[in-house]
């Protein structure tokens, strides 16, 4: 079956290239069984190579493959080659699985746009690239698939380019992403400086050869690299451009902006994960940055109006609990929330993408409400997602990816109280804003007209989804309920087991006190949006409460931040000298001969008086010379 | 002799296409376009034939030598290595792609404009093939007065500005280089008693430390005003913006390299020693012009005038990589040579192609392109990726090899260096933002692009995504060269 590896990010890219080379030519089925072909194919043989991996797992637990040798200079030497262990196959799974499911549902989505063939084209080729960025054997061909998303994801965002905030939308994301992204080349360079190989198989060996622990180029290397994952993955410091990136199409945001690509970071610091774990400052900033970026996300997620942006909001918190797992070296519980999560904020993107085109591109989820029973189906599926997302204990995925991440906040060796009541605080937060969401939109009266609805190639998606996000979550149980791993049995072939602290109460007492605090999150919301609605009413006359959500509103001010300190100087900057200041120079040097031109031929009059002076002069001038 | 023999396809071509132009003037542009062609077919030959037979021992494929004037030392000597050959076969390529270009925007002087362009395109082969500096010499000159009146004739509206600016840049530069050949030439003789101009005889020429440091500024200096680095550079950017279409292609494609040749060739070969020393204030200045070229471009609101801008930025890539004293670094820098030219000069034949639609430069005119023309917008979002070093682009692994190569050499600088990564996003993003998206402008209705136009621009997308993807090709040719090159260092 491996020698049949490439065919997975091929079967995108010949669709990207026969759509991008002749999609004006198709007609519009064509264009969509291409696009949407090429995908559920590619998925097609990622679930067979899923279950020859699992019935009979190849030796060393890798399927590998050659392409080319792609260039090799001295001793750098770099092959196109892919190569698919336990992890990569996660991530290859949600990617071609949940790409192939949203590819479907764009078909009917996308329908009427103009530019049907330049979407699937692009949809194509991000899920090449995603699929090139989890299959690369070395941080060479990673960082090609790395910068190929956030193209992909750049074309996406600004794909109705007319509107200019969309295009602004897209520049910035590109803009932020490549900060990270040089931080990571920098990376890169230095560690092949260090280690003088790129090939990720090397580097796990090499590394706790090279550096003794904690050495400080180890350290600097990890950091480096941890602001490419930070970047790509929306987190603190980087995270402002993942809210804007909601101008793009809702599909886009479900698979680019939700499920894969913003969950890069995660898949970089796994794969990479020895280099971490042998520096423990990169590993408490890799949990710092989770645990802050979570609640903060998660508090602007709590006021945001724009049914897309609380969702992108909830991404980000959401990644933030898998930085922070991976930051306490809780790595099985990070991929299985990567996992779920996949799953319940795709379908949630996906069925808000049904919402707004039913009530005509309506964003503001107080001018929808009351669809709860003119829109059964996505009403349902919404549910489902929501409540994952909310962790709602034994019935969603969510629960059953969260728990052990918040137990793990406490009880891993890098765990501390800090970090768990950050967790704690989010959980709480994550159920309220989820069910603050469906209250508004889906009870309540109604507000807006529907006018159309979603179609069978949208549902269908829907409904498995749904499913997932409710059940998906079975096939890994805490310790303490049920002893099925079937999970993280698979991810600790290639990560390592997270190490406890010694003398810990029991794990009963943190579930419980999750269980609590979202049912209190749940509850809050319920109060607030449903039952008494002069309470919020009250907050809003409140101009302390109402600076607060206008603050949480923009995202903690951090676009003014950032448009301050480093936008507006740069404009400046460049303003400033537009003319270039060395030309200026060069100018001056030509006017002055020019003005010394002009004096010199003033002498030139014609005059025959001041030509016998000067000749005088002269002669006068020599004599005294001699004479001295 | 094939060496000559392709040059002089290129100098007889020249003048036949002049004197036809007399009775036909469409006959000039056939005339041209079949010397080029010709010579990218001569030249894809020799680039066969010598792929993988490189003779032992020595770097040189071919070499021809013959008296020119005995008296002074001076011989009509070229020599062809794997760096030269590159260099001959993006010059024949750039080459027919220029003439592809004054198709249509030629309208008037056709015969004498194609002269000029054969002519610029031969002297640039003779800078990269000629192994004797008085002839080295000549060759330059050779290609510098065509390109002057390639832009004080058919340039734009400030034309004389630019043209009068970019010779006397260049002519200043040649000045001293010729000094300083002439001083090499003249110690070589006191050392030896034998009066020659050869580049192999003045290899071996060991001048004081402190003179050889002097004649090697004079070399330095003519090439970094050529290639240009930051603040030799104002030349460039009057010149691309108001050179006719070709011009710019040859001027960003080839002129900009043959600084970067003499460089590689010169500088370093005749004075290893004294290079290494300077080699922290060369990357300095590479680092500097890279950051300075990217924000100089992010300000432009002439859509030419960005894009050399942007030259300048990554031009910088080349003088880090040479002074980086490594194999990874040099190889990426023949890389970037090569990838630069052809991604540059797709840029400048697409902002040629906007302007004779819509006879404007002003980016601030243009928006929302893509509607009208989504195959030009298409091609120009790749070579826009290119410029900003996106992979599967060529651009990217020149300039990955340079910084991984540069990093060893010293770290500081090369950070600074890939900093200009993030602002060639910056400019790179706002050109197309500007010119394809947002809202369109009240425009008459625009033509994409015509199959000619087409034709040129899948040649260059072609060749750089091959370069992205097969980059092993480009060096292994040039692979013995460039060991030769870093064994300098002792």
């Amino acid at each position: 079956m491996h020698q049949y590896l490439y065919l997975i990010p091929a079967l995108p890219l010949l669709g990207f290239l026969i759509l991008s080379l002749a999609g004006r030519h198709l007609s519009r089925s064509v264009i969509a069984w291409v696009g949407a072909g090429s995908v559920c194919t590619a998925a097609l043989i990622t679930m067979g190579l899923g279950i020859g991996f699992l019935q009979t797992p190849p030796a060393n637990g890798v399927y590998t493959q050659l392409l080319w040798n792609w260039f090799s200079v001295n001793r750098l030497s770099v092959s196109v080659s892919l190569s698919v262990d336990a992890l990569s196959l996660i991530f290859i799974f949600i990617i071609t699985f949940v790409g192939a499911l949203i590819h479907i549902y764009s078909t009917a989505f996308m329908q009427n746009d103009r530019d049907y063939a330049r979407f699937f084209a692009s949809m194509n080729l991000f899920v090449c690239s995603m699929l090139i960025l989890v299959m690369a054997d070395n941080l060479v061909l990673l960082y090609l698939g790395w910068e190929g998303v956030g193209l992909c994801s750049y074309l996406l965002i600004g794909f109705w380019y007319e509107t200019p905030a969309n295009c602004h939308a897209a520049n910035k994301a590109f803009f932020i992403t490549r900060i990270g992204d040089t931080a990571m080349a920098v990376g890169l360079f230095f560690l092949f400086k260090e280690i003088g190989t790129l090939q990720i198989p090397q580097i796990l060996i090499e590394v706790p050869q090279h550096f003794a622990n904690g050495a400080n180029n180890g350290t600097l290397i990890a950091i480096l690299l941890l602001a490419g994952g930070i970047g790509k993955s929306a987190q603190l410091p980087l995270q402002t451009w993942l809210p804007d990136a909601m101008a793009g199409p809702s599909p886009v945001s479900a698979l680019i902006h939700a499920a894969t690509m913003v969950t890069a970071g995660v898949y970089l610091i796994a794969r990479l994960h020895v280099l971490f774990e042998f520096s423990p400052l990169a590993m408490s900033i890799i949990a710092v940055i989770g645990a802050l970026t979570l609640f903060m996300a998660g508090c602007s997620a709590m006021v945001q109006t724009d049914i897309k942006r609380i969702l992108a909001y909830s991404t980000i918190s959401q990644i933030g609990y898998m930085f922070l797992a991976l930051g306490i070296g809780a790595w099985s519980a990070a991929i299985f929330h990567f996992f779920t999560h996949a799953f319940f904020k795709a379908l949630l993107f996906l069925a808000a993408g049904a919402v707004i085109e039913s009530l005509h591109h309506e964003h503001n989820i107080f001018k929808m409400g009351g669809l709860k029973n003119s829109m059964r189906t996505v009403f349902l599926t919404f549910l489902a997602g929501a409540a994952s997302l909310a962790a709602l204990p034994l019935v969603t995925a969510g629960f059953f990816s969260k728990d052990p991440i918040l137990w793990y906040a406490w009880s891993a060796e890098n765990g501390n109280a800090f970090l768990w009541l950050l967790a704690i605080a989010g959980a709480f937060i994550t159920a309220f804003y989820s069910t603050r969401l469906m209250l508004v939109v889906f009870w309540g009266e109604m507000k807006t007209q529907i006018t159309e609805r979603p179609g069978k190639r949208m549902v269908l998606p829907l409904i498995i989804l749904a499913v997932i996000a409710v059940a998906g979550g079975f096939i890994e149980w805490p310790h303490n309920l049920m002893h099925l791993t079937l999970f993280s049995e698979q991810v600790q072939k290639v990560l390592p087991a997270v190490v406890l602290k010694e003398n810990l109460p029991s794990e009963f007492i943190f579930q419980g006190i999750a269980v609590l605090v979202t049912l209190g999150g749940v509850y809050m919301a319920y109060v607030l949006y449903y039952q008494e609605k002069v309470t919020l009413e009250k907050w809003r006359q409140s101009p302390a409460m109402l600076s607060i959500r206008n603050f949480l509103l923009h995202g903690w001010a951090f676009d003014e931040l950032y448009d301050t300190v480093f936008v507006q100087p740069f404009l400046f900057i460049t303003r400033i000298n537009k003319k270039d200041i060395f030309d200026q120079l060069y100018n001056g040097i030509a006017q002055l001969n020019v003005t010394l031109s002009r004096l010199l031929s003033i002498t030139q009059n014609g005059s025959l008086r001041w030509y016998i002076a000067g000749v005088l002069i002269g002669i006068l001038f020599i004599i005294t010379m001699q004479l001295l | 002799m094939i060496l000559v023999w392709i040059i002089a396809l290129l100098l007889i071509g020249g003048l036949l296409s002049w004197f036809a132009a007399q009775w036909n003037k469409h006959l000039a542009k056939w005339i041209a376009l079949g010397c080029t062609v010709a010579g990218l077919i001569l030249v894809s030959w020799l680039c066969m034939h010598y792929k993988d037979a490189a003779p032992a021992g020595s770097t040189w494929f071919i070499d021809y030598k013959t008296n020119w004037i005995p008296a002074f030392g001076i011989g009509f000597h070229l020599a062809l290595d794997g760096l030269s050959l590159v260099l001959l076969l993006l010059t024949f390529f750039l080459g027919t792609l220029a003439v592809l270009c004054s198709w249509t925007e030629i309208k008037e002087k056709q015969g004498f404009y194609f002269f000029n362009l054969l002519w610029t395109l031969a002297g640039i082969c003779g800078v990269f093939v000629a192994m004797d500096l008085f002839l080295f010499y000549f060759f330059w000159e050779v290609m510098l007065v065509p390109m002057y009146f390639l832009i004080s004739i058919w340039g734009d509206t400030n034309r004389r500005y630019a043209s009068y600016k970019f010779f006397i840049f260049t002519q200043a530069g040649g000045l001293l280089m010729l000094l300083s050949i002439l001083a090499l030439y003249f110690i070589h003789a006191q050392q030896t008693g034998i009066y020659s101009f050869d580049y192999f005889d003045l290899l071996h020429t060991a001048p004081e430390a402190a003179t050889a440091k002097w004649i090697m500024m004079g070399f330095l200096i003519a090439f970094i005003i050529k290639l240009p680095v930051v603040p030799f550079h104002n030349w460039l950017p009057d010149a691309h913006s108001e050179a006719p279409t070709a011009g710019s292609l040859i001027l960003a494609g080839l002129l900009l390299k043959t600084g970067a040749y003499g460089i590689i060739r010169f500088v370093i070969t005749l004075f290893p020693q004294q290079a290494q020393e300077i080699a922290w204030w060369a990357m300095l200045f590479a680092a500097i012009g890279i950051i300075y070229g990217a924000f100089l471009a992010f300000a432009q609101t002439d859509l030419k005038r960005l894009i050399a801008y942007t030259s300048v930025s990554h031009m910088g890539f080349v003088l880090l990589g040479v002074f980086a004293f490594n194999e990874i670094a040099m190889q990426g820098v023949v890389l970037q040579i090569i990838t630069h030219g052809i991604s540059t000069g797709a840029l400048f034949v697409m902002a040629g192609a906007l302007k004779e639609r819509l006879h404007t430069r002003d980016i601030n005119q243009m928006g929302g392109l893509w509607a009208a023309m989504p195959t030009m917008g298409g091609v120009a979002l790749v070579f826009t990726m290119a410029s900003l070093g996106l992979p599967v682009l060529g651009n990217f692994i020149a300039e990955f090899l340079v910084l991984i190569g540069a990093f060893s050499a010293n770290a500081t600088l090369t950070v600074i260096a890939t900093l200009g990564l993030i602002f060639s996003a910056f400019y790179a993003l706002r050109m197309m933002q500007k010119v394809f998206f947002g809202p369109a402008k009240p425009v008459s209705p625009i033509k994409d692009m015509s199959a000619r136009e087409m034709l040129m621009m899948a040649a260059l997308t072609i060749s750089i995504i091959v370069l992205g993807l097969f980059p092993q090709p480009v060096m292994d040719v040039v692979r013995g060269v460039v060991q030769n090159l870093v064994a300098m260092k002792k």
